[in-house]
């Protein structure tokens, strides 16, 4: 298929979607050849793969960071310095554990625990591969599924702030709990935005369920039809797991360290620990959502009947694709300076918000269409039968959305040249009573002038 | 396996349990030195602002707003879902409920626009 036609397909109509199921709202996988042990096993490969991939990615970012720095990076604990996060590690455990004099004893130690536990609830929603043989049983390599899966990863992001807003709060210090508030409400503030980007995606698979959802990405992933959902969940999933540009929880020249300034040893290794273990969910959570979850990509997929979707192939493109976000997020704090706050929220409110809502408007509108909601006339052109219904919505929605960014557009061409309007020729340097330096295109005022104008005044 | 949710505790259970371990493990493993300045809290190395009467941490209003904006907003979301997953059952009707249904919420954030609960100074 040529990219044209691929494209116009991804707009005008998918074929396998239009057909309502019943019951498609249902887990595609089949969880009814795993025993009880099977699942713990299963679980207990899950925290392990989570665990090591932790310990794997904080070597390379260091790695990937220090060579777009110009310097080498840890490089003498063990092979290309791997060991260096395991030596991390014991050091943390034998440093001492302190708990500060104005803290909440058990809140204190509850925190990390919290922030440690939750963050690996939800990768056990994940599809990581389609069904394998193991220890003679037939089994999806996915831990669990449920028909609301999605929401149970969103709910699990919500306890897991638990964790940050308690350590804030029991430490007994200023500096956390400013860093506990703050972290709190920007990971709310983007979670909203978050959830609404997936309302899209729920649109198209009928489905709440990772499993169904993967499997009915298997002609086009949704990263096509629900472009804009993938910008917007990758602006909140930074947001949501406080990395750099919006690590403003923890911007060391105003906070210090934010809500883990007070602790010390294993407890702030529990904390550290959380933050890649999400970093791996909400990856994982866009790689199932937009990437086509664990199946290949769409080159390779034809390659001899599909045999590199079957079996054990797909825990390795669902790995590729999870390190492909990973890189992404090392890539950003490589490159980009940190936010202000006030600029971050307001980017979330009276951005983000507004114009998701507005897509999934938009999104609604065109499945409707292909689901013949608007009547099912089709035209054909150069060969292919296009729906009237949805040219039409589609054709509307782009010149909404033109004639918005062209109001918006004239809307800041003003105000700006409204403030260049305002720059007056001549500052005074005292005029606040502390020095002012000169804009461009400023001169300053003899400074003998404004003193004596400063003495008239007295 | 015929409870969903059942391997979700295990894996509750195993992440929970290794949290539990590290943290008490961590009191255990490092050597304590008694120090009183260790004890206070960190302030860049000043001896720590006094905090107000009646253990005041106080908090700026602006985060109770912003947690009062995330439940209305949240739910806005939540009630979006099952309408999305039932979507193609459903037919024009829900569509234009749904349409109705932002349009309102809509009135509410152009409210809250108006009235500043959305700037941060």
């Amino acid at each position: 298929m040529s990219s044209l036609a691929f494209a116009a397909e991804a707009v005008t109509g998918i074929p396998h979607l239009a057909a309502a199921v019943p019951g498609a709202d249902n887990p595609h996988a089949d969880f009814s050849d795993t025993p009880w042990w099977l699942s713990l096993v299963k679980a207990l490969l899950v925290f392990v793969f989570l665990l090591v991939n932790t310990l794997v990615v904080i070597w390379f970012e260091r790695r990937v960071i220090g060579r777009m720095q110009q310097r080498p990076g840890p490089n003498r604990t063990g092979p290309f310095g791997l060991l260096q996060t395991l030596a991390d590690g014991i050091k943390l455990a034998l440093k001492e554990d302190l708990t500060p004099k104005n803290a909440d004893k058990v809140v204190f130690a509850l925190a990390p625990m919290i922030a440690g536990a939750m963050a690996f609830v939800s990768f056990a929603i994940i599809p990581m591969g389609p069904m394998v043989s193991m220890f003679g049983h037939r089994t999806p390599l996915q831990l669990t599924d449920t028909p609301v899966a999605v929401l149970l990863v969103l709910a699990v992001a919500g306890v897991g702030v638990y964790g940050i807003v308690l350590a804030g709060w029991s430490s007994g210090s200023t500096y956390p709990l400013l860093g506990g508030l703050r972290s709190t409400a920007q990971v709310i503030s983007y979670e909203i935005a978050m959830g609404l980007a997936l309302v899209a995606i729920f649109l198209y698979s009928g489905s709440m369920s990772t499993s169904q959802i993967v499997y009915s990405q298997r002609d086009l992933w949704y990263i096509l039809p629900a472009f804009f959902s993938f910008l917007v969940y990758v602006v909140t999933m930074v947001g949501e797991t406080n990395r750099l540009p919006f690590d403003l929880a923890e911007g060391e020249g105003e906070l210090t360290g934010g809500f883990h300034t007070e602790y010390s040893s294993l407890k702030f290794a529990m904390f550290f620990l959380g933050e890649y273990v999400n970093m791996f969910t909400v990856s994982a959570l866009a790689t199932t959502m937009f990437l086509g979850g664990w199946q290949a990509p769409p080159g390779i997929a034809a390659i001899n009947d599909g045999m590199f979707n079957h079996g054990w192939w797909g825990l390795l493109w669902f790995v590729i694709k999870l390190w492909l976000f990973m890189f992404f997020f090392v890539w950003l704090r490589g490159s980009l300076p940190r936010v202000r706050y006030d600029q971050f929220m307001r980017f979330g409110w009276k951005f983000l918000i507004p114009v998701t809502l507005a897509w999934v408007v938009a999104v609604a509108f065109i499945r409707g269409a292909q689901l013949g909601y608007f009547g099912n006339s089709s035209v054909g052109l150069a060969g292919r039968e296009f729906p009237v219904a949805t040219l039409i919505i589609v054709g509307l929605i782009a010149a909404l959305a033109l004639a918005v960014t062209w109001v918006w557009e004239g809307k800041q061409a003003e105000k700006q040249a409204a403030a260049e309007a305002q720059l007056p020729e001549e500052i005074d340097p005292f005029a606040g009573g502390y020095p002012v330096p000169p804009l461009p295109g400023q001169r300053l005022r003899e400074p003998s002038l404004a003193i004596e104008k400063e003495s008239n005044r007295a | 396996m015929t409870n969903p949710y059942v391997p979700l505790l295990f894996l509750l259970a195993i992440g929970g349990g290794f949290a539990v371990f590290s943290v008490f493990a961590a009191s255990i493993a490092g050597p304590k030195r008694y120090n009183r300045a260790k004890l206070d809290a960190y302030e860049c190395g000043i001896e720590p602002t006094p905090q107000a009467a009646g253990g005041g941490l106080r908090v700026p209003i602006k985060y109770y707003l912003t947690a009062m904006l995330f439940i209305i907003f949240d739910i806005e979301s939540v009630f979006l879902y099952p309408f999305a997953v039932a979507f193609n059952q459903l037919g024009l009707f829900a569509l234009v409920e749904m349409v109705l249904f932002i349009i309102t919420v809509f009135v509410a954030y152009a409210y809250v626009w108006r009235r500043g609960g959305l700037e941060w100074d």
